[in-house]
């Protein structure tokens, strides 16, 4: 049977459009430190941290289907390696990055034993991998055990100076990342951890380099947690590991990935822009804060299981930032979309 | 000519498989010609899933070589050998539930096929035109029923440009104009130039198709030659009345 011409759908005339509206705002967002004042700037930096996690968790679990619960042995190590690297005189703006580089860097050789476990043993796995960071930092007598220092070189700086170059360490940092997972999901790559996800076997049988995938996406990740790490203690300024190293930010993560839509590339971010205002508006609450998160991750579970934009997705056909493929045949209206 | 339909594609010696205690394979020699369309029949627990899995890497077997295109490709892992041009389906589908039934082919077509942009767009296309499957193109597959699962698994299989395809029981469940539809599509592809290995419970529709039939029982291969005189074969008789271990 002869092939019916057919048209490869990739951006939609909507699509474009979100495009457009996502440049726009990140070039607004580009020169925030002119536009807007101290406690916004502050704050946008912090949202920009947690755009990160959610996304480079969404990388790892949502699309590749590597679930773990230790990803904060990178967020920590990237924050310690950015200690240090001031400490031994480096300039601290740029040490930020390298400190995330030495972290993928590791993540290497970490990838080799760790993506021999599967499934649930691979999740513990990664969160004894933390502990073990943890520990092998406190070795470290800089970090003077758990009461941990201070990023002081940032001293150097003006209080203003430094609250914007934070900023755009952390937008600069936040885009790059955010362009680099696009681009890679919409390639082969990312149709072959997508597979992966879905059926390891099955990959491999249709041609899949799996390991090599599943490595490439794992020291993403791990680079990414690294540098949310590192822009984290150029925020905060102290570097106390057991703050950095508690798997808080790998339930944040979670939650920030459930909520907005796992495997979907808007929901990551989605759900880094929802988990930011729960935050702004009851962070305060203490532990009801905590057990409301919980709530609303589980209330999320079940009623929307494939979280805000995975609902989206279902109910229309909208698509902001499409990293799929719609086929359309020439010549006739839409090929049946099923539900 | 004649010395390419002879060219020997895939020749397999001596394989044994132990599941642990269990031995499913048991000294099995099996090998399939450019262009030759083998039928394989056995009981049930016979070994011949697992015969195919060892062929493409999925397993290792225990002992025994396997050489595709006269390299040997006993260590080679399945993917690699994909790219090469050997291609299975699995009896239980295995779709990639959470892509559309297009990505499903797409990925193969990048990755098996080897090919980039549009003409993985083209080869993937054309997997599903052959399959019969394109107005479910953009279905997710978690959506479909086991049928349409299985001509995913056949075209999935396709879009990889294989030289050798190895299909496992896509004809169970079908109507009878279903698996008329199912071997025409099965013919087309050996006029294509495809050498199909098909395991089928379905005698009456695999000897539609098949040049050579193979019959397993309990590990072995019992009985391999002409489809006539296979299906008359008194130990062939025997395994399917007698029922193997399954
Ligand atoms: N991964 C495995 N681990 C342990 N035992 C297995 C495994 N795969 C298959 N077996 C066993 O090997 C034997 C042969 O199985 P196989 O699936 O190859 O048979 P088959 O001929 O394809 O049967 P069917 O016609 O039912 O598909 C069975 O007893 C089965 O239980
Ligand atoms: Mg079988």
């Amino acid at each position: 049977m002869k092939a019916p011409a057919i048209r490869i759908e990739r951006w939609t005339p909507e699509s474009r459009v979100a495009l457009a509206l996502a440049l726009i705002v990140a070039a607004l967002l580009a020169v925030g430190p002119l536009l807007f004042d101290a406690n916004i700037v502050d704050r946008l930096t912090t949202l920009f941290i947690y755009v990160i996690l959610a996304v480079m968790w969404n990388a790892l679990v949502g699309y590749c289907g590597l679930v773990s619960i230790g990803q904060q042995a990178f967020f920590g190590l990237g924050a310690y390696f950015a200690v240090r690297l001031a400490d031994l005189g480096f300039s601290v703006y740029p040490s930020l990055f390298v400190a995330a580089l030495i972290v993928g860097a590791l993540s290497l050789p970490l990838s080799t034993i760790m993506l021999r476990l599967k499934g649930g043993e691979f999740a513990i796995g990664m969160w004894v991998v933390a502990e073990l960071a943890h520990l092998l930092v406190n070795l470290d007598t800089l970090i003077n055990g758990e009461t941990g220092t201070s990023l002081i070189a940032l001293n150097a700086y003006a209080i203003g100076k430094r609250r914007a170059l934070t900023y755009w360490c952390a937008f600069a940092a936040m885009a790059g990342l955010l362009a680099v997972v696009f681009v890679l999901l919409r390639g082969p790559t990312g149709a072959a951890i997508q597979a992966i996800r879905d059926n390891e076997q099955a990959a491999e049988s249709i041609g899949v380099r799996v390991t090599r995938a599943k490595r490439l996406v794992f020291m993403l990740s791990a680079t990414g947690a690294a540098l949310a790490g590192s822009l984290w203690v150029a925020t905060a300024v102290t570097f106390q590991p057991r703050t950095y190293f508690s798997p808080q930010w790998t339930a944040y993560m979670i939650f920030m990935a459930l909520v907005g839509g796992l495997g979907t590339f808007e929901g990551a971010i989605l759900g880094a822009v929802v988990f930011f205002l729960i935050e702004a508006w009851f962070g305060g609450a203490g532990v009801w804060y905590l057990v409301g998160l919980g709530a609303a991750a589980l209330v999320f579970a079940l009623a929307l299981p494939r979280g805000i934009w995975g609902w989206v997705e279902d109910k229309t056909a909208l698509r902001l930032l499409p990293v799929g493929y719609r086929v359309k045949l020439i010549g006739e209206p839409d090929v049946d979309k099923g539900a | 000519m004649a010395n390419e339909t002879e060219a020997l594609l895939l020749d397999a010696r001596g394989l044994h498989k132990r599941f642990n205690a269990l031995v499913v394979l048991s000294g099995v020699d099996f090998s399939v010609h450019a262009n030759e369309t083998v039928g394989v029949v056995g009981p049930n627990g016979a070994g011949k899933t697992t015969l195919l899995s060892v062929l493409v890497g999925a397993h290792a077997p225990t002992a025994g070589e396997v050489r595709f295109r006269g390299a040997d490709v006993t260590a080679l892992p399945t993917a690699e050998r994909c790219r090469q041009g050997l291609a299975r389906t699995h009896q239980i589908p295995r779709p990639f539930s959470g892509m559309t039934v297009f990505e499903n082919v797409l990925t193969a077509a990048f990755h098996g096929g080897g090919q980039g942009g549009d003409a993985a767009y083209a080869q993937a296309a054309q997997a599903l035109a052959t399959t019969g499957m394109t107005s479910l193109a953009n279905r997710r597959a978690e959506t479909l029923g086991l049928i349409d699962r299985k001509r995913l698994e056949l075209a999935r299989a396709l879009a990889t440009g294989p030289s050798l395809l190895l299909l496992d029981e896509i004809g169970g469940g079908l109507t009878d104009a279903e698996a008329s539809e199912l071997v025409d599509v099965i013919l087309d592809l050996k006029r294509g130039g495809l050498a199909i290995v098909w395991i089928e419970h379905i005698v009456h529709v695999l000897l539609r198709v098949a040049e050579r039939l193979v019959c397993m029982d309990a590990g072995r291969i019992i009985a391999d030659g002409a489809p006539a005189s296979v299906m008359s074969d008194p130990a062939v008789i025997e395994a399917y009345l007698g029922g193997g271990p399954g």
